[in-house]
């Protein structure tokens, strides 16, 4: 890139005079852009920064959602929630849980048929277009497809399996041991399109002719992927796992809809499922549910921040 | 490395098949069973759609007396017209339509502001503001659902906004904010990455000319963020009008809530078998599923541009 006169200055920012571009800005022009930038930025920290901060100190008060009857109680909250609230550690374990079987089975699967979808073949399209249609579905009506198929009188799996009569039954979605398991089935079925699909667009924007040189070299198609083409992909990488870890913590819908429409049934407790029903309800415990927040909130963090140094580390030196 | 390689929508997704000559006509046996593979995998794929179609044909009666697994012993399209007409679905697409347009366009307009701000210009806290906005994107919702739901009881509505409530909460204003503020991270991220690939000297040389910021705007950098326009509108629309967390928890009117958060209330009122909860269910993805097909680039380039990030 040839460096154009006016981005000089811009580029060497370092405490000094701002750039001759910026210095031309009329007065209205500075008013159109900090009224563009303006209402937007206040929008987006009105409604989403600021209640993640509310979240934080909230956590350490005690308040039922009636006046202004707050009271601060420290730690409180978070150490009745550890020691004291059986749902708690299911619920987090459950989300690693749906974390770690999102990393080993769906994602790496997604990722695999992206990699021989990307092979010049024929009816890739149809392939394409049949594997990536639950991602399209909401994860609400993901929910309930998957409901029919799990019923235990009607359900598609049980017919088939001929547990759907009296004394054989499998309750997919009612025994504890297994709900976990058929939920996540049905969450992988749209989770493998995803990933599939972000795959395929990085393997299309990568030079073939990496690939190419390393198969003329005589490595198999194992060691070109393992030795090439993944760490080649590496900025591609790096969003699926974000993608991966976010959408296991945000796991919400698709639980709340197959658990039954109300809140964590035995088996199915997720931190998102615990926050939402302490908030709502007869006696809500607004502290108690914000701890909980804190807790996905720190969770959630711990990929953010990483994600947000790669991401744009580049152009602090830019 | 100088070629920053964002956002162009390079993903050969939807393009025609290209030709391929092959170039001994012997059948490699690796290539069949590729074709084996990928077409198990497709059928397996669809079989829970296709399981939810086949259940929503048949009439109660029929699977009652022969099971669902069975054949059916005639086609119907009853189950649709009983869910359409008994449960007031027609309303519930209203409220999603009146969600869901104001959102999506609110929300494009919103990032392409900031992205325009943070990619065209030099302003010391243009990365902290991207970072901000990236960061927000990424958080789970149920994270700032407890305080959200509090202010929406505390900020107050003229009645006319907000019939019988006076609050944000239960309306529809407030669930398209949260909408806008949340969705405004990503799509500024991808807008930001877009403008970037447009050279400088094109706005430059209007800056040059005398063009306001606002002209160069609305006459230079918006005609050629079409196809990011496009991409973002399409995969903005199935993503709010498939939104179920915020329309579930915002509203307590339940005829207010947008469709994909009334079926929940709707099973067990008036869903009361798989026939016409498939039926509903069907219907409710009908919308995503014509979106889909129709645009399926725009969608796919969507889903992309924000991950060709490098």
């Amino acid at each position: 890139m040839t460096p154009t006169t006016l981005d000089v200055p811009a580029t060497r920012r370092g405490g000094r005079k701002p750039s001759r571009r910026v210095r031309r800005l009329s007065r209205r022009d500075k008013l159109v852009l900090a009224l563009m930038v303006g209402i937007p930025t206040l929008a987006h920290v009105v409604f989403v920064w600021v209640p993640t901060v509310a979240s934080l100190l909230l956590s350490f008060t005690s308040w039922n959602g009636i006046g202004v009857n707050i009271h601060w109680v420290g730690l409180k909250n978070y150490t009745s929630l550890f020691t004291n609230f059986p749902a708690f550690w299911p619920a987090l374990s459950h989300n690693f849980i749906w974390l770690g079987f999102f990393l080993v089975i769906p994602t790496p699967f997604g990722m695999f048929l992206a990699y021989q979808l990307n092979k010049q073949i024929r009816f890739t399209r149809f392939y394409q277009t049949a594997i990536f249609l639950p991602m399209v579905i909401s994860l609400a009506v993901v929910g309930f497809i998957w409901e029919i198929i799990y019923n235990p009188d009607t359900g598609l799996l049980n017919s088939l399996f001929g547990t759907n009569k009296p004394g054989s039954y499998i309750d997919w979605l009612g025994n504890p041991h297994l709900n976990l398991w058929a939920v996540l089935i049905a969450a992988s079925w749209r989770h493998a399109a995803y990933i599939m699909v972000l795959y395929l667009a990085g393997l299309k924007g990568m030079d073939p002719a990496l690939a190419e040189a390393a198969s003329i070299d005589g490595a198999n198609e194992w060691q070109t992927f393992i030795r090439v083409i993944f760490p080649a992909m590496k900025p591609i990488n790096i969003i699926i796992a974000v993608v991966t870890i976010i959408e296991s913590l945000r796991a919400f819908d698709l639980v709340y809809v197959m658990g039954g429409n109300n809140g964590a049934k035995p088996g199915l407790e997720l931190l998102s499922l615990l926050i939402t029903n302490s908030i709502v309800g007869e006696s809500p415990r607004i502290g108690f549910g914000s701890a909980i927040a804190v807790v996905l909130l720190v969770i959630s963090l711990v990929v953010i921040i990483p994600y947000l140094v790669q991401t744009f580390r580049k152009e602090r030196v830019r | 490395m100088t070629t920053s390689q964002v956002a162009v929508p390079r993903t050969s997704w939807a393009e025609p098949e290209r030709v391929i000559v092959p170039r001994k006509h012997r059948v490699r046996p690796a290539r069949v069973i590729l074709h084996v593979f990928l077409m198990l995998t497709a059928i397996v794929w669809l079989v829970p759609l296709l399981w939810a179609v086949y259940t929503s044909l048949r009439s109660y009666a029929d699977t009652s007396t022969h099971g669902y697994l069975s054949i059916a012993h005639a086609l119907t399209f009853q189950n649709f017209s009983n869910a359409w007409s008994q449960s007031g679905l027609p309303l519930y697409f209203w409220n999603s339509l009146l969600i869901t347009v104001p959102a999506v366009l609110l929300t494009l307009v919103f990032s392409s502001f900031v992205a325009f701000f943070v990619a065209r210009f030099d302003f010391r806290i243009n990365l902290a503001l991207l970072m901000l906005f990236t960061a927000g994107n990424l958080l789970p919702p149920q994270v700032i659902i407890t305080p959200l739901y509090r202010l929406y009881l505390l900020i107050p509505l003229p009645d006319f906004m907000n019939p019988g409530a006076d609050v944000l909460y239960d309306s529809y204003w407030g669930v398209i904010a949260i909408h806008v503020a949340f969705q405004a991270g990503f799509c500024t991220f991808v807008f930001s990455n877009y403008m970037r690939t447009i050279p400088k000297e094109i706005t430059e040389a209007a800056l040059v000319d005398g063009a306001s910021v606002w002209r160069q705007f609305w006459q230079i950098v918006l005609p050629l963020c079409r196809p990011a326009f496009a991409a973002l509108a399409t995969l903005e629309s199935i993503w709010i009008y498939n939104d179920f967390f915020w329309a579930l928890v915002l509203f307590s009117t339940g005829s207010k809530r947008p469709i994909t958060s009334a079926l929940a209330n709707l099973q067990g009122q008036y869903f009361t078998n798989q026939n016409l909860i498939a039926a509903g269910a069907l219907m409710t993805a009908i919308p995503t599923l014509i979106v889909y097909l129709l645009l399926q680039r725009q969608f796919i380039s969507g889903l992309t541009l924000g991950a060709n990030k490098g």
